[in-house]
Parts: C-alpha cells; structure tokens; sequence
C-alpha cells in the first residue's frame, strides 16, 4: 500500500506536467490536441537517440524540450493555426491525424518495438527493504517540480508570459492593444510541446516507449484539466497526484488488465459527474 | 435533380470502371514463378516482427531461387511472394486475405505474425481450401480446431515455457514449487500460461500469483510489489517484446528477489542488449538457436543461416526469422514430392512432410502443429558488460550449465 | 413533382439492381463490397448524430463492438456452452449445424440490435447532457473503455480473441458465404437508408437539426430535447449493432481492441467518411463512405507501410479544408440543385461585404 502511494504519487507528478501544457493550450488557444501524447512520446525518442548515442538520458531533460518547442512551432504554423478560431471539433479531429502521423513516423524511424533508456540510477530502499523508490522516478518528480516552478515564474515575470496571460483571458483585446497574438499562439504551442518533451524524456527514463502508446497520455492529461480547471497549476499538481494514487490502487484492487480501462472509465464518470454538477447549478439560477 | 441523377450515374460507372480494372487476376503459377501469398505486419504495433518474418521468408525464396528453384513434373520453377501489409489488426489480415485469394488468385499461402492474425486468417484459407504453411502462429487453440489446410513449422505455445516448471522441480529436489505468473492479454501469452497450468497440476505445483498485463503494457510495478511480498519459487512472464523489457527493467528497480525467472520473447527484444547485466540470468523459452545441430542443404548449419541473415539484413536472425525462412524449405519440398500444382495434393504432401532444416525436424501433427522439434530454454548470461544467451536446456545442445538460484540482488554487482 | 419522383425512383431502382448484382458482377470483391455496406451503415447513423444533431460522437464504436460480441455470443451460446467454446487454448470443437448456424445467427443479431439500444437509451440521460467537445471526449472515452474491459472478460475470449462460428460445413459452395454475408449487409444497407430517410422527411429531424442549431433555443421552444437526443442515439445504436453483428461473422475473429472496440480504425472512419462526403446531408455519408473505401483499397496496397501517414494527411486536409465535405461543395457550387433558392442580388451582397 504505502509503495503504490508513492508510485502513485510520483508517476502523478509526472501527469500533472503533461497536463499543464495541456491547460496553457486549452486555455489560451482553445483548443484540444489529441497529439499531446505523441508529443511526449516523440519526447521520449530524443532522450532515447540520445542514450544510443552514448549521452546519458537525463539530458534529454534539457535536450529534448528545445527540440520539441521547435517541433511544436512548426506544428502550429504548418496545422494548428487553421484550426485555432474554429470548432472545438474540428481541432480535435485534425490533432488526432496529426497523431496518426507522429505515430506512424516514430514507427518507421524507432521501430515498433518497446525500448527503454538506461538511467542507472539505482534504487532507494526504504522501510526494511519493503518499499523501494527507483531513484530515476525520484529523479523525475523533481525535475518535473523544478520545470513546473521554473514556467511560473517565467510566466508571471517575462514579457512574453505575460502576453500569453494577456490573450488566454481575452485575446482581441489582448490584440488591439499591441500583442502579436499569433506569435503568443505559436510560443504556447511550442511551450507546450518543450513540457511534453521533458515528460517524455522523464518516461524514457523510468518507464518504456513505444510509438502507439500516446493516447493514454492525452486523455490522463484531459482528465486531470477538466477536474482542475484552466491555468491552476496547484490544482493541476493535486489532481495529476490523485489520478496516480488512483491508478496504482486501480491495479492492485482491480488487476493491471483493467488499468487503462480504469482510467478511460473513470474519465467518463467524471465527465458525467461534472455534467449533473453543473446541471443542478442551472437549475437553481432559474 | 438530372445533374445530381447524371452524377450518381457517372459516378457509379466510374466505380464500375475502376473495379473491373483492378481484377486483373495472377494466376497460381504464373509463368515459371509460383506465386505465394502472404499479409505481414509492416506497420502497427507488430511491425518490427512482421519485418523479422518477411526477412525470412525473402531470405529463403531467394536462396531456394538461387539453388535451382522448385522442380515440378520436370520444369523448374521460382517463388515469389505477394505481399500485404496487414497493420496488426486482425480485421485487415482476414480481409487481405480474401483478397489474396479472390483477386490474386493465390493458390497457397504463407503465414502472418502473431497468434491472433493467423486466427483471423485461417478460416479463410480453410473455407477456400488454400494450403498455409505458418511460421508465427503458436497458439494451441488453432491446432483445435480441426483445420485441414493449416501448417504451423513452429512448437505450439503451451509449451514454451513447459519445460522452466519441469526444471524448476528438478532443482527444487522434485518437490513442487510456487509460482508467481503475469501474462498479457493476448491469444499467444493466453497459451503460454495454458502450457504452465498444465505443468502445474502436473508437478503439484502451486500458483499463487496469476495476473493479467493489458495489452499497452508499461508498468507492472503492482504485480512485481506482490511477488515481492509472497516470495515464490518461479516468476514467469509472457508479453511480447514490451513484456520482457518492463519485467525486466522493473526487476532490477525494485530489486525483486526470484530465484527463477522465466519469460519469452527475450531474443526479439534483444534483452541482453537493452538491458545487459539486469538481465542475466534470465530464462528464455526460444523456438531456435543458431548453435543447435540441424542442418540442410540450403542455408546449412544454424551459425551458418546467421551469418547469411546478418550479412544480407545487418541483424542477427531472431527465432521469428528462422522460422519464416523454414516454411519456404516446407513448401519446396511439399510441392516435389506432390509433383503437381493441385491445392489438395500439395496439402496431401505436406501432411506427410518429414524432413530436417536448419531451423529443426519439421513433421506436422494431426491439428498441423510441428511435433518433431521440442523447445529450448536458454539463459542470459554475462561476461563482464557483455551479455549472451547460452543454451542451457534440453542437455543435448546445453552450451552452459544452468544457473540456479539467481543470487540476490544485494550480492550483484 | 411527379417528375422528380420519378426521377428518384429511377435512380433509386437503378441502385438497388446494381446492388443485388454487384456480386456476381465482382465475384472477387464480395468481402470488399459487404465491407462497403457496412461502411455506409456505419456512416449514416454516424451522421445522425454528428451531422444532423451535433453530437459529434466518437462512441458509436460502442454499438458496433458490442453488437458483434453479442451476435457471436448468442450464436455460440444458445447451443453451446459459451465458457467452453472461449476457453483459452480451446480444445474442445463445437460444430454448429446448418439450421442451428442461421439460427443462431438470425436470434443473435436481434439481440445485438436490441441490446445496444436499450443501453443508449439508459446511458443517454447521462451522456448526452454533455456538451460539444466534452461529450466528443466522453464518447471516446467510452469507446476505449469498452475495448480494455471486453479484453479482461473471460467468457468472451477476454486478450484471446473470439472465433465466431465457422460457415456450416454443409453447405459446400465456397461462395454461398460470401453471398450471404453480402445480402446481409445489403439488407441492412436499404433498411438504414428507408428509416433515415424517412426520418429526413419527418418532424424528428427537424428537430434534430434544431439542437444543433442552438440547444437551449430549441428547449425555450418547448421541445424536450433531452429525449429527442436520446431516440437518436438509440437508433444510431440499433443499427450499429447489427452492422457489427454482421462484420463479426464475417470476419470470423474478434479481438476486443483491434476488431470489436476498433475506436482508432472503424471509429474514426466513420466520422471522417461521413464529413468526407459531407455531414447534413442524406447522400453525404453514404458518397463519402463509398468514395473513402474505394481509395482505401484501391491505393492503401500501393503505398505499403505509409498509408497511416496517408491517413493522418488526408484526415488533416479533410477537417481544414473541406469540413463541409463534397456535398457541401456541390452544395456551395449549384445550390438550384438542393432546392434551395438563391437571391442573386443578396449573394452578391453578401460576397461584397466580404
């Protein structure tokens, strides 16, 4: 019990930095990308080319985020520009062609198998050998919190913080008085994208990659914005940690066979939840 | 609504046009070639054993070209394969497969990767009466179900890992021992935890942990922190590639002390590679190994068919490649001894196939599974940071002595 | 008036006798062409719910699993004992007999007709109280959620998979299954296209298109919309069920992610095929489906190993730039055509402000 709330509570760390990407962008460009899992995984692949190459994997922490703000930039100036003013819908379906894509792409250059990145970290015993703490989950929890801490800051003190601030609470006015909406637009995006590639390199490191596990990622991290709300970054801490905690109980109670069903389920419950939630609300306006 | 009318007019003979274009039809042996059909998975989440498999079977039809083709009633003939990719989905595999029949005209087929793709495929082949020769279908359930024209080279997957709980007894001074088992959701994992149920019931053995994996596996901490806790005799884990890897990089995590750890798949994910000294000791079950003493005329020795594969691909041959090469040899020798083009004869002939390549004895049961080759276990191990599998079971081709207990992880380096 | 009737009914007869003789005209294709109809099916119902409604659904996939696992699972079961029949590694071999096959077969897709729609209809209230892109992920959700679950479920193959039936062995033409599934699927093909046109003509789907237009207008006017949602869904469900009744048969294996619960293939087609050919409209899903299966089989082969990549660009390129879809375009290009009238003056207009 106390090892499953901790991986629990580690792997949550890890979510919630997916998922705060996945809030800047909802927020600031409404939008919902169904490629934020490819991304990680794509992520993933740059620390992995890294560790074949002889680096160690935790650059990749480093690495892979300036690679994959350039990768998310270009994505939003090839795609994601056409679909910003338009129906939710509609970015939902043409992100997931684009995770298609991605996933097809890092099948033909990385191969379908799984791989993992050795980080040789070593492992934490604690409680007489009971419970033990890879040191590379360790690892990626703080990581994770230091980047976290690291974008707040930036976001609240650097100009172009401040414009992305400006445009997610309203963007016309945020364009009349002087904010290049459309570059604010292609930095969230590539900010975005530079978040997914830290969680990747981070999976590389304590789980397995392979090209056509991204969706579970996309929808953990949907999961966690629709409990915690836009741009709430403690929020989105707490409910990553509980969708961890959750999971690993899931496992054990339920069998690791039902785990991802779990997840998807417990989304659906959620969804439902808010939706009678806020249907009492209405009522009592009228 | 004339033009609408005129559109759906044109529109439909435009379909009408383009289907009778596409039904230019191959005939089963086209000219000096012998066609053959196959689907593999070159894309979706078997697309790296699908490449293993078409590998295989590229290597050996060249080969057999090469050496003189096929000789039937006294003209000699060439292979040459159709290929589909199938995407890994079961659904396109059954489609293709009608089309390789129904349009290509393909009079005899080749397998697909994975036990579940061959499932989808071999009502097909059945219904038309296509002889298949597979390589890559292990699980026992096709070899129930009184299929005529299907024909696996390979041992079924129940035994896989029989003989790990035989061996495991035996070093337990005959007394039966517990075993903790996770297996992911799929036709193949499914039988191989068939194989250890029977192995159990038959030692006495006990099974106290018996999990499930899901099939986007990444993460069995959960059933890793259980073995932890009961302390069993066997940790036995089946998953493909993803599963061997997970298992074995979560092993050495959380330092998960089993003084048997039995798995497969181990070649393909090239464990010794990617995980090196983590994973020494492991016990893999393997269809094939290079170092065993088959032998034909075609590719010769195993260590000679891997040095061919690597020179002509780059890699070494997994197991999965082997295989595929050997159902070629297969199908050569059923079609000379047939001495005809005849779809039943050629089943006839290879119902009776008895011969020896490379790759093992091949002599195909009553449900068309191969009951002349057993399965070997081999265990890796290191030399300093460079890691090999050793063949440690059966004795015969045993090129190491078998390893027993696993030293705790406290005492390795 | 009359005119144009007859006009339809030409083009309508027209179909049906291409219909009935398309297999023997393309013995070779009868797999793909019953595989078209299913399509069709699955985009139509599709359309009722994303096109004509709104409710851009990615759970149809939903129906169309369970109907498959149902239709196998009756049909097995109702002779045999079903536990046995899945059982991993399978021993045992269960023949069913040629009246026991269709037998099994007939009760079976009625079961996976009704079954789905009394669970649309019980899950409707819940679901479909959600809005826009948050019922889009729900339905999602749902339909993955399926898949994972049904490959835990021991009784139906669970990770194993489920061999359905074979084709009885009595009947000893090879092509008698072929037909059968494609008349199947045919039938079916015509019973969807009459009830949904029919419901093109009727007040429901005016309705229909009133909470697409604004949700909360059409319930200030006093329509329930909540259960006029629910009904559509529920047919969607209906014949959903048995279009994967019938897919289960034919394919004659179901693997519950890759097969039943197919959100990443079937699920996704569906939506694409229907705004390919243009969602809104009667003849949209069923040209979109027809023209998406004819590139998929025609070129899917050429281009061995990229056709994913093919797919993510055409899904792109589609959602971008055509989200109207063909129908839209024709619509757009000769509006006479859809009997709509167009004030020139105010066209021009409108093209000026612009």
């Amino acid at each position: 019990m106390v090892q499953a709330s901790l991986d629990g509570i580690l792997l949550g760390i890890l979510f919630a930095l997916i998922a705060y990407g996945m809030a800047l962008q909802w927020g600031v460009m409404n939008i919902i990308n169904i490629a934020q899992g490819d991304l990680v995984i794509l992520g993933g692949y740059i620390a992995y080319t890294m560790y074949l190459a002889g680096i160690h994997p935790a650059w990749g922490v480093i690495v892979s985020p300036i690679i994959m703000f350039f990768v998310g930039w270009a994505l939003y100036k090839l795609v994601i520009n056409k679909v910003v003013d338009r129906d939710l819908f509609i970015s939902i379906l043409a992100t997931f062609g684009i995770a298609i894509i991605f996933q097809q792409l890092m099948n033909f250059i990385f191969g379908a198998d799984v791989v993992v990145a050795q980080s040789e970290y070593g492992t934490t015993m604690l409680f007489d050998n009971s419970v033990t703490l890879p040191n590379s989950k360790i690892f990626s929890a703080v990581v994770s919190i230091l980047y976290a801490i690291a974008l707040v800051i930036y976001m609240k003190k650097s100009r172009l913080g401040r414009a992305i601030r400006a445009t997610a609470q309203n963007a016309r006015a945020a364009k009349i008085l002087g904010v290049d909406t459309e570059k604010v637009y292609a930095a969230t995006f590539g900010i975005n994208a530079a978040l997914c590639g830290i969680a990747g390199a981070l999976i590389a490191i304590t789980l397995t990659l392979h090209p056509y596990v991204g969706l579970p990622y996309t929808v953990r991290s949907f999961m966690i914005v629709i409990v915690a709300g836009l741009g709430n970054l403690p929020a989105v801490a707490i409910s990553g940690m509980g969708l961890g905690l959750f999971e690993e109980f899931a496992d054990y109670i339920l069998g690791t066979e039902f785990r991802i069903g779990a997840v998807f389920m417990l989304l659906v419950f959620i969804l439902v939840y808010r939706r009678f939630k806020l249907s009492k609300k209405r009522e009592y306006l009228k | 609504m004339n033009k609408l009318t005129k559109l759906f007019i044109t529109f439909i003979s435009a379909i009408t046009l383009m289907l009778s274009s596409m039904s230019s039809s191959f005939a089963k042996v086209d000219g000096e070639y012998i066609v053959l059909g196959a689907a593999i998975s070159l894309t979706g989440k078997y697309s790296s054993n699908g490449v293993h498999t078409q590998n295989g079977y590229n290597l050996a039809v060249d080969r057999i070209n090469k050496m003189g083709g096929v000789e039937v009633q006294g003209k000699k003939y060439k292979f040459e394969i159709i290929y589909y990719d199938d995407e890994s989905n079961p659904k396109r595999a059954a489609q293709l497969a009608e089309r390789l029949i129904n349009q290509d005209g393909v009079k005899y087929m080749l397998g697909p990767y994975s036990s579940g793709l061959t499932k989808a495929i071999a009502p097909v082949t059945e219904k038309y009466k296509i002889p298949m020769v597979e390589a890559n279908g292990a699980s026992r359930s096709l070899f129930t179900k009184g299929y005529k024209y299907l024909f696996a080279v390979l041992s079924p997957a129940n035994q896989y890992l029989e003989v790990a709980i035989d061996l495991a007894v035996e070093k337990n001074g005959g007394k039966p021992v517990r075993i903790a088992q996770a297996f992911e959701q799929d036709a193949f994992s499914q039988d191989v935890r068939l194989g250890i149920l029977d192995a159990a019931k038959r030692t006495g053995s006990e099974i106290i942990i018996d999990d499930k994996l899901p099939k986007e596996l990444n993460d069995m901490a959960a059933t890793l922190a259980k073995v932890k806790a009961t302390k069993p005799d066997v940790l036995v884990v089946s998953g493909h590639t993803k599963g061997a890897l997970t298992a074995i990089r979560q092993i050495a995590e959380m330092k998960v002390d089993v003084p048997m750890l039995a798995m497969t798949h181990c070649d393909a994910a090239k464990l010794s590679k990617q995980h090196g000294k983590k994973s020494e000791y492991a016990l893999c079950a393997s269809q094939w190994h290079k170092n065993l003493s088959y032998k034909d005329k075609f590719f010769g020795t195993g260590k000679k068919y891997d040095k061919d594969f690597k020179k002509e691909f780059g890699y070494a041959p997994p197991y999965q490649s082997a295989e595929s090469s050997a159902a070629l040899l297969v199908f050569k020798d059923a079609f000379e001894r047939a001495n005809s083009f005849d779809g039943d004869k050629v089943r006839d002939a290879l119902k009776t196939t008895e011969m020896q390549t490379f790759y093992g004895n091949i002599k195909f049961g009553p449900g068309g599974q191969n009951t002349a080759k057993p399965m070997i276990l081999f265990q890796v191990r290191c030399k300093g940071d460079t890691c090999e599998n050793k063949v440690v079971a059966p004795t015969k081709w045993a090129s190491d002595k078998f390893y027993h207990p696993i030293p705790k992880w406290s005492e390795r380096s | 008036m009359d005119k144009v009737k007859q006009k339809d009914l030409i083009l309508y007869s027209g179909l049906i006798i291409l219909g009935l003789a398309a297999p023997f005209l393309f013995p070779g294709f009868k797999v793909q062409l019953t595989i078209l109809c299913v399509l069709i099916v699955l985009a139509m119902t599709w359309n009722l719910q994303g096109g004509e409604m709104g409710y851009n659904t990615f759970g149809n996939i939903l129906f169309y699993g369970l109907g498959m696992y149902l239709t196998a699972s009756v049909q097995v079961g109702m002779f045999f004992p079903l536990a046995e029949w899945t059982e991993s590694g399978g021993e045992k071999t269960f023949v069913h007999t040629t009246s026991q096959y269709f037998q099994g077969m007939g009760v079976g897709l009625l079961v996976a007709a009704l079954v789905p729609t009394i669970i649309a209809g019980a899950i409707g209230y819940a679901i479909l109280g959600l809005r826009g892109h948050y019922f889009a992920i729900c339905t999602l959700g749902l339909g993955i959620a399926a898949g994972e679950i049904a490959g835990g479920i021991e009784i139906i193959g669970a990770g194993q998979g489920f061999t359905t039936p074979p084709f009885p062995k009595d009947i000893v033409d090879p092509g008698a299954r072929g037909d059968f599934f494609y008349f199947l699927s045919f039938v079916l093909l015509i019973g969807t296209f009459v009830f949904i046109k029919w419901i093109y003509g009727s007040r429901f789907k005016l309705i229909l298109n009133a909470i697409r237009d604004n949700e909360d207008k059409a319930e200030a006017m006093g329509i329930q919309t909540m259960k006029y949602k629910i009904v559509g869904w529920m047919v969607s469900a209906f014949f959903a069920g048995l279009a994967g009744g019938i897919m289960g048969g034919l394919i004659g294996y179901i693997d519950s992610t890759d097969v039943a619960f197919d959100g990443r293939e079937m699920g996704v087609f569906m939506v694409l095929m229907a705004i390919l050919g243009g969602k809104g409209t009667l003849w949209g899903p069923v040209i979109g489906a027809t023209l998406f299966h004819f590139l998929k089989e025609g070129f899917w082969t050429l281009i061995l190993g990229w056709q994913y990549v093919a797919l993510g660009v055409l899904i792109v390129v589609i959602v971008i730039y055509f989200p109207e879809g063909l129908m839209g375009w024709l619509r757009e290009k000769y509006p006479e055509r859809f009997g709509e009238v167009i004030d020139e003056k105010d066209r021009k207009a409108q093209v000026e402000l612009k």
